[in-house]
């Protein structure tokens, strides 16, 4: 029996992704950073707890995440994410926004939800990581 | 819990003031500040509020209807009913511990409110912030938002019972210019003074507890 292909193995056959492949694809709102959208997706995370994004997430990771507070900007240019999804259609503050601006960090959103955005992206090749 | 019963026990464990901090109410503040003035012991009115990003804050007053006013502002913005087969019961109780009422709003829920909208609420009303117990993961200002936003003008920092004194200063030695300090968060009669914090005040009241926190006028915190 076949399994299914991991979205790593996937992700070998396809060439390399961008944010702006993944507004095309999944008809996100571009909400900050939109001439940023040209970075390279590496991988994903999909947390709420900043605390646990700032210890899991990797470089150019895209984060997937309902937590719309200014703080989410900060953590993504530490961590050197390539962008934010906001998933469940939540707005991302004023702040939010402005920050996000000021720092070049993509805040897309959509109306999905995280599971239902995490399962499309896994599926078009964007992978997590093990634990280690 | 019953307001004679807490204050007794917090008489009997030495304390001075103690702060009742239902969760995202406070209807039954009234009561135990009654029950606390016939005893001797000042009771604080407060709240633990759940902001929008699941942070606890506690706010604490002097007097009652500032509390009550922060309430009124925290029922406009908690969605949801309680389950009580769920949640528990939620009861309003008089200063003579009898039940008189429930209140049916989804206390254990987030309000629709940003945590700085309620640090600068609490403020403008008079009252103490303080985030609680930063050394959890869940419900934390830390845990949640990863780092202290700046300019954020909370008033102190709760280090939980489940973190010494020690291992608090080690762990939040960046965040050394806010004062931390400890309480017990008793959710039951044998918790109350468990946990607790010395300080140098003149009176017991909400003020003094800011001056205190803030290093102001020789009010301080004092060191365990």
């Amino acid at each position: 029996m076949d399994l299914p292909k991991t979205g790593s193995e996937q992700e070998e056959r396809n060439s390399v992704l961008t944010l702006s492949d993944l507004v095309k694809s999944f008809g996100l709102k571009i909400e900050a950073g939109k001439d940023r959208l040209h970075e390279e997706v590496t991988g994903g995370y999909a947390s709420d707890l900043l605390s646990d994004v700032i210890a899991h997430s990797r470089k150019g990771n895209v984060w997937i995440t309902i937590q719309t507070h200014p703080n989410i900007v900060a953590v993504a240019t530490m961590k050197e994410l390539s962008g934010i999804i906001l998933t469940g259609g939540r707005q991302p503050e004023a702040e939010t926004i402005q920050k996000a601006e000021q720092e070049g960090i993509p805040i897309l959103a959509s109306p999905l939800f995280t599971f239902e955005m995490v399962g499309r992206l896994y599926q078009i090749g964007i992978a997590g990581m093990s634990p280690c | 819990m019953r307001p004679c019963a807490v204050v007794r026990q917090a008489l009997v464990m030495g304390l001075d003031m103690i702060a009742i901090c239902d969760h995202n109410s406070a209807e039954n503040v009234a009561s135990f500040m009654g029950a606390g003035s016939k005893e001797g012991l000042t009771v604080l009115p407060g709240m633990e509020v759940t902001s929008k990003e699941e942070i606890h804050l506690l706010a604490l007053f002097n007097r009652q209807e500032d509390c009550m006013a922060l309430q009124d502002l925290i029922y406009r913005n908690l969605p949801g009913e309680n389950v009580e087969e769920v949640f528990g019961s939620q009861t309003i109780v008089n200063e003579k511990d009898e039940a008189t009422g429930s209140t049916r709003k989804m206390l254990i829920g987030a309000t629709l409110l940003p945590v700085e909208r309620i640090v600068s609420v609490v403020g403008s009303l008079g009252g103490v912030t303080i985030a609680s117990h930063i050394d959890r993961q869940a419900f934390s200002l830390l845990g949640q938002l990863g780092f202290i936003p700046e300019g954020m003008d909370l008033d102190g920092l709760e280090i939980s019972p489940r973190t010494s004194e020690e291992e608090a200063r080690g762990r939040f030695h960046s965040y050394r210019r806010f004062s931390f300090v400890r309480f017990s968060d008793a959710h039951y009669l044998e918790d109350i003074g468990k946990s607790f914090t010395h300080f140098l005040l003149e009176k017991t009241t909400s003020e003094e507890v800011k001056k205190a926190l803030h290093r102001q006028e020789g009010r301080k915190v004092l060191e365990q």
